[in-house]
């Protein structure tokens, strides 16, 4: 097995799905000659040709919305969303057309597509190249909303999305493309979606999170067993729908919990996360749940030292789970 | 109207568009005599617009084109294959509404067998998916095309000149008829856009652009016969802008006080079915006893399509939470 990064792993995922199978094509916007601006989908155009990796239009709307014709014709797309905090324009082919194909149509007709968008801060991108959106999507029927927080994931579970007969969002964390390397199975590689994981085994605290924020949180995680306590560290991996059976044991297994996510604090991921625990778990906590997230204004400013003050980093949550500990 | 010979279609041809445009009127006038009688809660009509849907498909070809269409084409979908009792099931919601199993409001058409794409109701939605569906044909080189269809007043949103201008850039097999019926609910066609004709915009976006008479199924087939014929030849998309008439409301929730009185009563003057059955007459395709074994027989096919559905039943309670995801997940 080969040491690859997370953007590595995500071109493989695609490289090994378009080989295998006739009907998957990438489209999105530079993804064709240029590769993508990040290079993820570099050297697919000269592989499989220029409709199979397809350069389109700068409209967000007709990527998704011809991708989800396409896919309802046999075809298995998918679409990058360059960055994002540009998937808006396709909202609504994807809240009001991909997520109710199957369900409008009662069986008819089903919509198998994957829609990729890196997300996420750190990388001084300001407001509109840092945010966190996937609540937009998390509480949509139809949606699966995938963030993989390893090159192992992001490849495993790409490949599950592509695979997949219901529309996947896929969001990649920029910051992580080039700074998490790991051995990552070659070829054929799957990991299920709808699943968490648990990323690090401990009895005396539980963190959940998912993507960037789990490599945060297995680091600070490292420098508090110093101090004598172990956190148990479970990725949700798909945020929409939650593995709710995960979440509850994980939870009860310590009575501690933090939650952690880059999103802004309310309305996020983990406060679903919070209500399935507060609703499943109230007798095995020893403490409040504590939540661990971006402040509640619009997004990452461009400064370094605003942006580093928003950002979550292993400080902060080495930080938090200590206050949790010691409760 | 224009001369059948000329475009190469025989009496039996004009007798069947007739047939389906004569069809779909009828079942959309017991639609609204059911709703006025308290059985169904709402009806959105194709009644004006028959020709137009009719000419369109009977230029296709029902077995490996696609369609597209808006919640306006009841004559189209029932061309393509959609019977009169599932039109009723539909209305009334039952079990057995195979366009979304008493999920979606009526007139929602979807039939996979039958080559309908599944609609939603947000307007102009439905254009990027046979956008879509054109881009997978011509990636798998394949004689086919998609064909959509949208009001005039869909035609300002965003995903119609987002779908338009990639069809131009790949030259796909699409063709996109503006059903232009003056009115979107209320608003009039001159302020809901300031070109002269929307066919015109089709310069802008590479494609061949056409503006014709919807009222006359030939001038349709004609138009549409053509632009297939460019589509699989690899020489791209089509705009047509068919100027139709609304004969009713916009819905069955609506009454149509907007209009001037003069124009509601003049109207009539330009039902496409009255004048399509003035020109069969008049060209010895069919004779006065024709029209009335039709009249007949529609009859008969709407009271057992309508006396199936009300019978049937609907859909147990417990199928509002079926077929979110492809393995059911019950909350
Ligand atoms: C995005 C969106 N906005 C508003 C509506 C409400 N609405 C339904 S039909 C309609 C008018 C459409 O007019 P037009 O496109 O001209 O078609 P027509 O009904 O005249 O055939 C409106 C505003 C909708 N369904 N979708």
């Amino acid at each position: 097995m080969a040491k690859i990064s997370y953007l590595q792993a995500i071109h493989q995922a695609l490289d090994y799905e378009m080989g295998q199978d006739e009907s998957v094509f990438v489209l999105g916007e530079d993804v064709g000659k240029k590769g993508g601006v990040f290079k993820v989908t570099a050297g697919l155009q000269e592989k499989y040709g220029a409709l199979r990796c397809l350069d389109t239009p700068l409209a967000e709307s007709n990527i998704v919305g011809t991708s989800i014709g396409a896919a309802m014709m046999g075809k298995r797309p998918v679409a990058e969303i360059q960055f994002a905090d540009y998937i808006l324009p396709a909202t609504n082919q994807i809240l009001s057309e991909a997520a109710k194909i199957r369900y409008r149509s009662n069986n008819d007709w089903n919509c198998p597509i994957v829609i990729r968008a890196p997300f996420g801060g750190g990388i001084h991108g300001a407001l509109y190249h840092s945010q966190s959106v996937e609540t937009i999507f998390a509480s949509t029927p139809g949606l699966k909303v995938v963030v993989p927080s390893t090159p192992a994931d992001a490849k495993g579970l790409l490949i599950s999305a592509i695979r997949d007969n219901d529309p996947v969002l896929f969001f990649e964390h920029k910051k992580a493309y080039r700074l998490l390397k790991e051995e990552v199975p070659e070829g054929d590689h799957t990991v299920p979606i709808g699943k968490a994981d648990i990323k690090r085994e401990g009895d005396d605290i539980t963190v959940i999170t998912y993507g960037l924020c789990v490599n945060y949180a297995l680091q600070a995680a490292e420098r508090l067993s110093k101090d004598g306590y172990e956190a148990e560290i479970l990725d949700l991996r798909t945020i929409y729908p939650l593995d709710k059976e995960s979440i509850i044991k994980a939870a009860s297994k310590t009575g501690k919990v933090l939650l952690v996510t880059e999103d802004n604090l309310e309305g996020s991921i983990i406060s679903e996360v919070a209500a399935i625990i507060a609703e499943n778990c109230l007798y095995d906590l020893d403490a409040p749940i504590m939540r661990l997230a971006g402040p509640d204004v619009p997004s990452m400013p461009y400064a370094p030292p605003m942006e580093d003050f928003f950002m979550i980093n292993p400080d902060k949550i080495e930080a938090k789970m200590k206050e949790l500990a010691e409760h | 109207m224009l001369d059948y010979k000329e475009e190469g279609l025989e009496p039996e041809d004009l007798k069947e568009m007739y047939r389906t445009m004569h069809l779909a009127r009828k079942l959309d006038e017991r639609m609204w005599l059911l709703n006025r009688a308290g059985k169904l809660p709402f009806v959105i009509s194709c009644q004006g617009q028959e020709a137009t849907q009719v000419g369109a498909g009977y230029a296709l070809d029902r077995d490996v084109d696609i369609i597209s269409p808006y919640y306006r084409d009841l004559a189209l979908v029932t061309h393509f294959g959609m019977t009169a009792e599932e039109t009723m099931l539909s209305a009334f919601a039952k079990k057995g509404d195979v366009s979304s199993g008493g999920k979606q409001m009526p007139s929602h058409f979807s039939k996979k067998s039958c080559n309908i794409m599944t609609q939603g109701s947000s307007v102009t939605t439905q254009l990027l998916h046979a956008v879509g569906a054109s881009f997978k044909f011509k990636m798998d080189d394949e004689k086919r095309v998609a064909l959509t269809t949208l009001g005039e007043g869909s035609s300002n949103q965003g995903d119609f000149h987002e779908g338009l201008n990639f069809v131009g850039v790949h030259d796909l097999p699409f063709i996109c008829i503006i059903e232009n019926n003056d009115y979107a609910i209320s608003v009039p066609r001159e302020l809901q856009y300031g070109a002269e004709k929307l066919s015109d915009r089709a310069l802008g976006y590479g494609m061949h652009g056409e503006h014709i008479d919807g009222n006359d199924p030939i001038a349709v087939y004609k138009a549409v016969k053509e632009a297939r014929q460019r589509a699989v030849n690899g020489e791209g998309g089509t705009l047509i802008e068919a100027m139709s008439t609304r004969l009713t409301a916009h819905s069955s929730d609506d009454d149509d006080s907007y209009r001037e009185k003069e124009e509601r009563e003049t109207m009539k003057e330009s039902d496409c079915l009255i004048k399509f059955r003035s020109y069969i007459l008049e060209h010895g395709v069919a004779d006065e006893a024709w029209f009335e074994a039709l009249e007949k027989e529609a009859k008969a096919v709407i009271t057992d399509a309508t006396k199936a559905a009300e019978k049937a039943p609907y859909p147990d309670p417990e199928e509002a939470l079926t077929h979110v995801y492809e393995e059911v997940q019950h909350g």
